[in-house]
């Protein structure tokens, strides 16, 4: 089951940079939300504090709380256990090219010391399964290796992988801006499958994307949370003017 | 252009082979793998002691190299960037690169043998690992940096702890051009006579011990070429022969059975 989200007072920096300025918002459990923005204002910033894959850039800073359920990811916990349970998918689909299929959705758990073939052999194909692979992979699950996909096949192999995992949200930092219309159907068609059992974290560039998938959505400018709320809300009647501006492709 | 090119590549290599084939398989027959040197003015004779040793030295020469270079790589490449410590050990590595082969084995003798007061396979095959590392470690820290960003991004986002995912997903990654970087090493010092001459020192018996002095095929070879008996020299040549036709198998072998094993399990 997913777990809301709850950020205060969140800011970040690189080196100097000051590139996220005190956002707070609560993304609710078992839902999708986006989040939109010109490039450059700090989307992905964002998400990756939210498992603290931040932390692998030496010169990012972090103030503020973030909570999912009511666990303080930044108190009292490792980074490791967090990006267990809040899983990632990054913008280019990254396979570990040396691995078969099963290996790359394996690996997840197999190298944190899982070693129970049975019982990873049944968790493999229900995640190519949720990640709508399955049908297309499996006659070739440890023959073929997962760069030897297409791209859209190896994004949704990327998502196979982290569902292995179970975490409870599901990071998405524009899953399909390199994918062609039907993969970026397929995979529109998935976080709408996903969100009953995951919570959904999706930034986009594509606004009809955001529109179709996500009930709750939030607009960032140069670090600030400029609005957040409902997506129809967001796209028909925005409350703020640079909300507007942007939705209806003044800027950005 | 291209097939000239590879001609001109080619050509050397074969000619050598085919010239050390010319020369030396003659000699080759059963004896030659199974005897040992014969005395001065009796014909015959092998070099069995010669390949033995050649292989204990390189096996404990591998043994010190690959790992000693493969652990420096990865520190040049996954956790020293830039860093004065990082600078020191890749500064190190190219000056060893760059010492001839001779100095090595003076210095091992001074640091092993005359301490322990006799030759010894074991110094020798620390002469000829530390003359493996410089190349395992450049070749390492190369090969690692051409591992994606995005690939280590993907091991870290999964919840695998930084050094677990350095050695399963980004060593693993890029094991190929390593087990190359590996393979080259092996091969170079494979045929290193000079830092031998005071360290293995040579010996016209069969051993396998580490403590005592021990044949190898490039100091038979030597001893042999520029000695003054026409049967020595035509045992030179076939050693020559054999030299080159095992390194040539032993680097097909690893290539063969790593290339197979690469797709198989995680880990
Ligand atoms: N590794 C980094 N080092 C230094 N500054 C960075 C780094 N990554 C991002 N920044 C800066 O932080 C700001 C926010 O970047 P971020 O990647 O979060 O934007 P984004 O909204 O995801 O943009 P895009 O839509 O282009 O992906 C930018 O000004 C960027 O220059
Ligand atoms: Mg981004």
């Amino acid at each position: 089951m997913g777990v809301g989200i709850e950020v205060k007072e969140l800011n970040a920096w690189y080196g100097e940079t000051h590139t996220l300025r005190s956002i707070s918002l609560k993304i609710p459990a078992n839902h999708a939300t986006a989040l939109i923005g010109p490039s450059g204002c700090g989307k992905s910033t964002f998400v990756r504090c939210l498992n603290r894959m931040h932390e692998t850039n030496p010169i990012a800073r972090v103030t503020g709380s973030v909570k999912i359920g009511d666990l303080d990811i930044y108190h009292g916990v490792s980074p490791v256990v967090i990006r267990r349970r809040i899983g990632m998918v990054f913008q280019l689909p990254n396979p570990f090219p040396t691995m078969s299929i099963f290996d790359n959705v394996a690996s997840g758990l197999r190298l944190n010391g899982f070693r129970n073939k049975k019982a990873l052999d049944e968790i493999v194909e229900r995640s190519l399964r949720r990640a709508a692979l399955w049908d297309e992979v499996k006659d070739d699950l440890r023959r073929k290796s997962g760069a030897s996909l297409s791209g859209g096949q190896q994004q949704r192999l990327c998502i196979a992988r982290t569902l292995a995992v179970d975490p409870e949200v599901l990071l998405m930092d524009e899953p399909a801006s390199a994918l062609d219309p039907i993969s970026t159907a397929k995979i529109e068609d998935l976080i709408f499958e996903l969100k009953s059992e995951y919570t959904i974290v999706i930034v986009t560039h594509n606004m009809q994307q955001a529109a179709r998938v996500a009930e709750n959505t939030g607009f960032f400018l140069n670090g600030h949370l400029v609005e957040f709320d409902a997506t129809t809300k967001i796209f028909t009647n925005p409350s703020d003017k640079r909300t507007e501006d942007y939705i209806t492709g003044r800027f950005g | 252009m291209a097939v000239l090119g590879t001609a001109v590549v080619i050509a050397p290599l074969l000619a050598i082979f085919a010239y050390l084939v010319y020369k030396g398989a003659s000699s080759l027959n059963w004896d030659f793998f199974t005897q040992v040197p014969k005395p001065v003015g009796e014909t015959g004779g092998g070099m069995e002691n010669a390949i033995l040793g050649s292989g204990v030295l390189l096996s404990v020469a591998s043994a010190i190299g690959i790992p000693v270079g493969i652990a420096s790589g990865v520190y040049l490449a996954e956790f020293g960037r830039g860093n004065t410590l990082a600078n020191l050990v890749r500064f190190t590595a190219d000056v060893l690169n760059g010492i001839p082969s001779i100095v090595v084995g003076i210095a091992v003798y001074s640091l092993i043998v005359v301490p322990q007061l006799h030759f010894s396979a074991f110094s020798g095959g620390v002469a000829l690992g530390i003359m493996m590392i410089p190349t395992v470690t450049r070749t390492t820290e190369e090969m690692l940096r051409l591992v994606p960003h995005a690939v280590r991004e993907a091991a870290l986002g999964l919840g695998v702890p930084n050094w677990r995912s350095t050695i399963s997903i980004t060593l693993r990654t890029a094991s190929t051009g390593i087990i190359t970087g590996c393979m080259l090493a092996f091969a170079r010092v494979a045929g290193e006579t000079a830092p031998l001459l005071f360290t293995a020192f040579g010996n016209d018996d069969r051993s396998l011990a580490l403590n005592q002095p021990i044949a190898a095929l490039p100091l038979q070879i030597f001893v042999y070429a520029v000695s003054p008996y026409n049967d020595w020299h035509r045992l030179a040549w076939a050693g020559s022969l054999v030299l080159i036709v095992l390194i040539v198998v032993s680097v097909s072998l690893v290539r063969f059975v790593t290339s197979r094993g690469v797709l198989k399990g995680a880990s």
